[in-house]
């Protein structure tokens, strides 16, 4: 039997706000000593309120822009009530029917749109620590995680294998890095996937009766390694005519296979109600519209300009825009290089190729060192000559403001004459060759 | 001279002019509380040492002439605020060992102002409750008739006011905590606008209604407390950032004129004849004083004790929850019968399947009481209406009914289900309890109430009256 994988996604990314989701401690909790960074608030002390985070909640909306998501002029918090010990309050401030972000898409390479159901705003648990203390095996809470801004973002189920959700993800991570509002490191748990799968017989369209939610998955390779090993199982529980239990299942790396964690019986009834403590939001349009406007340019934005500005090939361009550090020193690097007639195409290649280390090298060294190894195959003085004198017959007014003295001027025809001599000139000499003829 | 008696306007004067310092006054009361809690049992912790430290601090400020109402006054707080460093219970023995890292802000803005805490006082668990008898603490007495109840759940802070023991008190009321024993105990009780007071630091019964209001002998003695205690905290999102009205001198004024609605849905048959006859009595005094009496009409009142218990259980159910075992040294055995059943009703209404039916209609018939509110107030300044449909009742006598103790809230819950402020005050008795009158208003016009209630107050003199206690 053929079936069809029905895959959808919630992915949670940590923003990296400076103070936590409500309240004014430090978000930053990696590596620091537990429960130093913790107060009434994220401790869930009796009588403490939350406080939401306006910096928080304005990155989750440029997440759910980038996302292409409608954000809703009516938004609230709402508790999610559950137990369990590293939970502080014994509930979980998230977002019910009314989250920050909804109805969006992502685009994959292959062009297929993957809705994207809803973006919203909760806060971090605490973690647990299993320790033997004094010979004694004890479980311990560290506090520190408690109230850092979560991000999660849920697509619709339109994933059909392992490759998209992958490619989804990447492409995720890098629009949040672009954002700068996360790491999304997911070794630091700062980004964490839960895939939910299902099968369909080949040419059905509704969705399946069951699901399976597949949880503990800490990098691409796994989430891969995950859907396809779920997809095989489940494969072979209906090719006997079985449906596969709705549940959830934890993925485990040593033996490479999934394990039955909850089932639908166990699940959390998680009573949503409006969280009292914290007022709704009603948005002003403006007010939107001001948030939007932090939007920087975004991956596929910039690739598709980069292809066009500097006439790089896809590959190069879509290499060059992956972190927009990189980008950004790319485009540095293209405008001392154009004083210095170097193409950005062989700026593009020297990266690339070199594997230059932005953080050590300055753009300007990185053209030295261009220039410096260019060997220029130079013409004729007497064709440089015609060319120069051609070049200012045709820029009469750029003529007559250098001579009045602007010094742009020069650098402008010098970037003319290089145009017109394809590499076959140094820009020293044509820039003397130039005030030469201008005299 | 007796000095525990006094309003806080009487014994500033006293203080200023150094007729009494306030060790004096702070000593005087712990003596009291010393021969009487025994039988009210109004406190549940006596902080002796540090008030007597704080009245020290107050009296070097007075000495300087530091003249600020509060200063050196002695009060005392419902168990439900955090106090830094002091044993904080809410009432409840899951608490019984909890010192909080950090105080209320209604209890910082009382440090602030010199005011000296005199103790913790008792109240039914985590405010749960009409009667004060849910406490794990004891219940408390009314001072003026023991074997009688003085309303909750804000029992102890009520009768520590009524019997002379603190200045004055500060409480909370969620569905009628602060007014309905105001008026069981024939003193003067507050439940401001919510959103008027901070509730950081307070133990959460229900988010959505709790309000921080208080106790004290006159309606001038209450504008003084709240001048204090109103105001925006960054620490509540839902403070309100409007600005606080100058209230001592809007009570000045007269009520020549005003409009006050009598709703005819709260002089129903429920309400005890003696009571009903006591507040119409009231309300012809305000005709006296040149007030507009106007028949209105709140047509969803019956309602509101049903949507007031679907949503404060839901609420209460999920502030709970926090209360787990792992944390504070108690397990959720220790809850007592009251908390376990309203976390079982929030439970319920809240679980999946159950929620449109219970929560959200519960909700949908909260906006039409809120509109009920605002239609009248087109019409009319205030309202004036009884508080408890019943004066006090005998200890033991409702406390296996818990309907019927929850019926007792039935004509306080409305003003905290549209968050509006309300205001009982003293106004004769009945078979020689207390009764109270309430008056309500629209949101943040707690000045209005203040000028009712103070004006009232010039001409009568039930709030002055006081039980009779064998010191």
């Amino acid at each position: 039997m053929y079936y069809q994988p029905v895959i959808g996604l919630e992915v949670h990314v940590e923003l990296k706000t400076k103070s936590k989701m409500f309240c004014t401690c430090s978000a930053i909790y990696f590596g620091q000593k537990p429960n130093t960074q913790t107060c009434p608030v994220c401790l869930g002390l009796p009588g403490a309120l939350p406080v939401p985070n306006k910096q928080a909640i304005e990155w989750c909306m440029l997440i759910g822009m980038s996302l292409h998501c409608e954000i809703p002029f009516l938004a609230k918090f709402d508790r999610k009530n559950y137990f369990y010990p590293d939970l502080a309050k014994g509930y979980q401030i998230s977002q019910y029917d009314e989250p920050f972000c909804q109805s969006g898409y992502m685009v994959l390479s292959s062009g297929k749109r993957i809705g994207i159901r809803r973006a919203h705003m909760e806060e971090d648990t605490g973690k647990l620590l299993h320790e033997t203390v004094d010979g004694k095996k004890v479980s311990l809470i560290d506090f520190n995680r408690s109230g850092v801004p979560l991000v999660e973002i849920v697509t619709e189920p339109h994933f059909t294998n392992a490759v998209e959700v992958k490619e989804y993800l990447q492409k995720l991570q890098q629009i949040v890095r672009y954002l700068a509002v996360a790491n999304a490191d997911m070794e630091k748990g700062e980004m964490r996937l839960e895939p939910n799968i299902s099968l369909r017989k080949m040419g059905e369209t509704e969705l399946p009766g069951y699901k399976v939610e597949v949880k503990n998955i800490n990098s691409f390779s796994f989430v891969e390694k995950a859907i396809t090993f779920e997809i095989a199982r489940q494969a072979k529980l209906l090719d006997t005519d079985t449906l596969p239990v709705q549940e959830t299942r934890g993925w485990d790396e040593d033996q490479k296979l999934t394990v039955s964690q909850r089932n639908k019986e166990e699940a959390a009834d998680y009573r949503y109600f409006p969280e009292p403590d914290i007022p709704p939001f009603v948005w002003e349009k403006t007010y939107i519209e001001q948030v939007r406007k932090q939007l920087p340019e975004l991956p596929e934005a910039k690739q598709k300009r980069f292809n066009a500005t500097y006439s790089l090939p896809g590959y190069n361009a879509e290499i060059l825009t992956r972190e927009r550090t990189v980008a950004d020193y790319f485009e540095e690097a293209v405008k001392i290089g154009k004083i210095h007639a170097i193409e950005a195409k062989k700026i593009a290649n020297w990266m690339i190729n070199k594997k230059i280390d932005i953080e050590t090298v300055l753009p300007a060294t990185l053209i030295k060192e261009i220039k410096s190894v260019e060997v220029v195959e130079e013409l004729p003085e007497d064709t440089l000559k015609k060319i120069i004198n051609n070049v200012i017959d045709s820029h009469g007014k750029v003529v007559t403001d250098y001579r009045n003295g602007k010094e742009n001027a020069l650098m402008f025809l010098v970037g003319q004459v290089m145009k017109e001599v394809k590499g076959k000139a140094k820009a020293e000499t044509v820039r003397e060759a130039l005030i030469n003829l201008l005299k | 001279m007796d000095f525990t008696r006094l309003t806080i306007a009487q014994v500033r004067k006293k203080l200023d002019r150094k007729e009494i310092s306030s060790v004096e006054l702070t000593k005087a009361y712990l003596e009291r509380i010393g021969k009487l809690d025994r039988k009210l049992n109004a406190y549940i912790t006596v902080t002796e040492k540090e008030a007597l430290h704080t009245a020290k601090k107050a009296d070097e400020k007075i000495a300087q002439g530091d003249a600020s109402p509060l200063l050196g006054i002695p009060f005392s707080a419902k168990d439900m605020y955090l106090t830094k460093g002091i044993r904080t219970t809410a009432g409840s023995k899951v608490l019984e060992n909890y010192i909080p890292q950090y105080s209320a802000t209604v209890l910082e803005k009382m440090e602030h102002a010199g005011a000296v805490l005199v103790g913790k006082n008792n109240q039914d668990a985590w405010a749960h409750g009409a009667s004060g008898e849910h406490s794990d603490f004891g219940p408390t007495k009314n001072p003026w008739n023991l074997a009688y109840i003085p309303g909750g759940s804000s029992s102890g802070p009520a009768v520590s006011v009524a019997a002379d023991l603190a200045s004055f008190a500060i409480a909370t009321d969620t569905g009628g905590s602060i007014r309905q024993p105001a008026s069981l105990c024939g003193i003067t009780g507050l439940k401001p606008t919510y959103g008027r007071v901070s509730r950081y630091g307070v133990v959460a019964m229900a988010s959505s209604f709790d309000t921080m209001g208080h106790f004290t002998r006159s309606v001038e003695d209450s504008a003084l407390i709240l001048s204090v205690t109103a105001g925006y905290d960054e620490h509540d999102a839902t403070s309100s950032e409007k600005p606080v009205p100058h209230y001592a001198s809007e009570l000045k004024k007269n009520i020549k004129g005003l409009k006050i609605g009598m709703p005819k849905e709260y002089f129903t048959s429920g309400l005890d004849s003696n009571v009903s006859k006591t507040v119409k009595t009231a309300m012809h005094k305000l005709e006296e004083l040149g007030a507009e009496i106007i028949p209105i009409s709140l047509p969803h009142t019956q309602y509101g004790v049903g949507v007031y218990y679907i949503l404060q259980t839901a609420e209460v159910s999920s502030n709970l929850a926090r209360y787990d075992g792992i944390r504070y040294g108690n397990n959720r055995e220790t809850f007592g019968d009251e908390a376990k059943r309203r976390i079982m009703l929030g439970t319920f209404v809240l679980a999946h399947g159950y929620y449109d039916a219970y929560y959200k209609r519960a909700m949908k018939i909260r906006t039409l009481i809120r509109q009920d509110f605002d239609i009248a107030f087109r019409k009319v300044d205030a309202i004036a209406c009884p508080v408890s449909p019943t004066p006090a009742w005998k200890i033991g006598e409702k406390v296996s009914d818990p309907l019927a103790m929850y019926l007792a809230d039935i004509f306080t819950v409305t003003a905290n289900i549209a968050g509006i402020p309300g205001l009982a005050i003293p106004a004769g008795f009945a078979m020689g309890m207390p009764v109270g009158m309430q008056l309500l208003g629209p949101q943040f016009s707690e000045d209005i109430l203040f000028r009712i209630g103070h004006q009232y107050q010039l001409t009568t003199d039930w709030h002055t009256r006081k039980p009779d206690l064998p010191v």
